[in-house]
């Protein structure tokens, strides 16, 4: 588990971090959002040791990290780049030797790595003469050849085509089954409500708001209803305790007095016809992100 | 795809994976660079270059060297007992003066000149030159009173200047060459960002210290090429060198040099981090330039001037090239390199110590130029 207690940060007189604490769990995988400045690069840094942090510590397993234990750490930093006149294989097995294996295992792995990212037959090209997403996979694979046992990625989704976003998200999720914490960045809201387990929301250099995604959407979400028939919706407006808030023909969202004239709106409904569907409305994660932001 | 992250807790072996020690750190980042190096074009062709000009100046020099053998003249029958025993000339007979004046109109046997018995003349003898006077055969005929000098010269003025120039250029040119790929080395990792996944594996002082000893090791290498061909074809011509005067400057060379570089790699690694742009490297590293720069200028106009080489000698930058050069004149006594060599150890200690700061704190600030005083705060 890795943990993060009151990190402070400043830039000058600029307060980056103030007193950012938040948990990610072993085999979780946390979603880190927040808008641009938010302080996420900074505190994905001061994880990873290359910023130091003005105040505050980072735990893992309870223990204050230490670079012996960095060295184990996967990272992909928000600004990609590589030794552009590097060869491909080679320059991942350099990575991985840099982490402490075996030439002769890190050479396996690297050469394992590549073929499943599909740069196997890339492997003696050097890094500039690859296109954009093969240059991403091959950043993809400097951030896992030496199998790290935690993974904090920097927008690890920014510039990649959808066939590489698919193998990144096998790649977090993968990891996350086999226990290991892991911990992304990312912009593309879409993506983390559908991949994370845990959610750590940033604003202004403080959490906002960190827990399961379940119980932010419990916290955070609509007491709103959505209802959709094959009839005419216009007579809900006159059912007593009922409140609409959108209507569209056989469609319409509402709120409820109580729990009985909700029961009472849906019987109704029923009763005039075909009910298609009856749900409580989904909140999406960036109805949560804008309403904590605030 | 499934990507077994975990393996190393589950199936990896030991010895497959350990935490690197600096050393061992150091060690992979030092052979990347050489590696690096020795694969870029530019640098071959530079050391070929170089290569080349030091096997052409040996060449050329005993070309021009053979050039001073004895000066050969045409001895006409009667006057071969005055340029017989004259070990200034080398005679070729000629049966009368026709034939010899033939030899000299046709440059035949490369005679310079004829020597013809002439029962007239105080000598005997008169010598006939084809378009001007023949100075060094009649030198070589004349009495010249004994010279003798009353405060010699105890090395050549020319041979001084050649080994001032010797020392000046190789330490400029290195230290200029290798200085430069640092600098290039750096801002190429800040430039590419790849500095940010390496500083997450290895500390920033690691990172520099394989710099430092790689490109190092690549410096040493080239000069130590040059020596080897410089000496190989001296010997392979024929030319002698002054090895047993010229033997313990070299040593002290070394040394110094050896120092001295380590002192210009940490400044060049600890400026270049300033920036992050190639084109910016030339105006962040020109104070250091100029450091590599001014000794090699001094040396050159003041090589004959004791009171600058004593200066030289001890100032840390110009030490490299001013204490080797005051060991070869024999102007220092046995003690002063020991204590000019302790200065630079200390000024390059600080000089790594300080450039260290600047680089670990200005690695990972791209887009402006850092400036200094932020630097040296970290």
């Amino acid at each position: 588990m890795l943990e993060l207690h009151d990190v402070t940060k400043r830039y000058g007189e600029r307060l980056a971090l103030d007193h950012v604490s938040f948990t990610v769990g072993d085999g979780r995988l946390t979603g880190f959002v927040g808008g641009n400045g938010a302080g996420k690069t900074t505190t994905m840094r001061i994880i990873l040791g290359v910023l130091a942090s003005d105040e505050g510590t980072v735990t893992l397993g309870g223990e204050v990290l230490t670079t012996a234990d960095r060295r184990r750490f996967g990272y992909m930093p928000e600004e990609r780049g590589l030794y552009p006149k590097m060869r491909v294989l080679e320059q991942t097995v350099y990575l991985a030797r840099l982490h402490g294996w075996s030439a002769a295992a890190a050479h396996r792995n690297a050469l394992e790595l590549l073929e499943r990212l599909g740069l196997g037959e890339r492997t003696n090209d050097t890094i500039e003469s690859l296109s954009l997403g093969n240059q991403q996979r091959a950043q993809i694979a400097a951030a896992l050849v030496h199998r790290p046992e935690v993974l904090v990625l920097d927008e690890p989704f920014s510039g990649l085509d959808p066939m590489a976003v698919e193998t990144v998200q096998g790649v977090l999720s993968d990891a996350a089954a086999s226990g290991a914490p892991v911990l992304f960045s990312s912009h593309q809201l879409d993506i983390v409500e559908r991949l994370c387990d845990d959610l750590v929301i940033i604003a202004g250099g403080r959490i906002a708001a960190a827990g399961s995604r379940d119980s932010l959407r419990a916290d955070h979400g609509s007491d709103r209803w959505e209802l959709l028939t094959s009839g005419d919706l216009g007579w809900l407006r006159q059912q007593p305790g009922i409140r609409v808030a959108d209507f569209d023909g056989g469609w319409a969202v509402f709120e409820a007095e109580s729990d009985a004239a909700r029961q009472a709106a849906l019987a109704a409904a029923v009763a005039r016809g075909d009910v298609i569907s009856f749900s409580r409305e989904h909140t999406t994660l960036a109805q949560i992100f804008t309403e904590v932001v605030q | 795809m499934t990507l077994d992250t975990n393996a190393s807790r589950t199936n990896g072996r030991a010895d497959d994976r350990s935490t690197p020690g600096f050393v061992e750190t150091v060690r992979l980042i030092s052979g990347r660079e050489i590696t690096m190096r020795m694969r870029s074009k530019a640098f071959l062709i530079s050391t070929g270059v170089l290569m080349l000009a030091v096997l052409a100046s040996v060449v050329l020099g005993s070309i021009f060297g053979s050039q001073s053998e004895l000066p050969k003249v045409a001895v006409v029958a009667g006057a071969t007992d005055v340029v017989e025993g004259n070990p200034a000339l080398e005679a070729v007979p000629a049966a009368d003066q026709d034939v010899a004046e033939q030899m000299l109109r046709d440059g035949d046997g490369d005679v310079e000149a004829i020597v013809a018995p002439a029962a007239s003349e105080p000598l005997g003898i008169v010598v006939l030159g084809l378009e001007s006077t023949p100075n060094d055969v009649v030198s070589a005929l004349s009495v010249s009173p004994t010279v003798e000098l009353l405060e010699p010269a105890a090395v050549d003025p020319m041979l001084a200047y050649f080994v001032a120039f010797g020392f000046g250029i190789v330490f400029f040119m290195s230290a200029l060459t290798f200085g430069t790929t640092i600098a290039q080395s750096v801002v190429e990792e800040k430039q590419t960002r790849v500095v940010e996944i390496l500083l997450s594996t290895v500390s920033a002082r690691a990172l520099l210290t394989g710099k430092v000893i790689g490109n190092s090791v690549l410096a040493f290498g080239q000069i130590l090429a040059i020596a080897v061909l410089a000496l190989l074809g001296l010997m392979l011509t024929g030319q002698r060198v002054l090895l047993g005067g010229l033997g313990p400057s070299v040593v002290w060379f070394i040394v110094f040099f050896a120092i001295g570089f380590v002192m210009l790699a940490a400044l060049f690694a600890a400026t270049a981090a300033l920036v992050s742009r190639a084109e910016d490297i030339g105006t962040v590293t020109t104070p250091v330039t100029m450091l590599v720069m001014i000794p090699y200028f001094l040396v050159i106009f003041f090589n004959d001037n004791p009171t600058v080489l004593a200066i030289m000698s001890y100032v840390p930058f110009s030490a490299p090239v001013g204490m080797p050069m005051r060991v070869f004149l024999g102007t220092a006594e046995w003690w002063e390199p020991f204590v000019s060599l302790a200065l630079l150890l200390a000024t390059a200690a600080l000089a790594v110590v300080i450039g260290e700061r600047i680089y670990r704190s200005s690695l990972l600030k791209t887009g402006a130029r850092v400036p200094w005083g932020e630097a040296l705060k970290g």
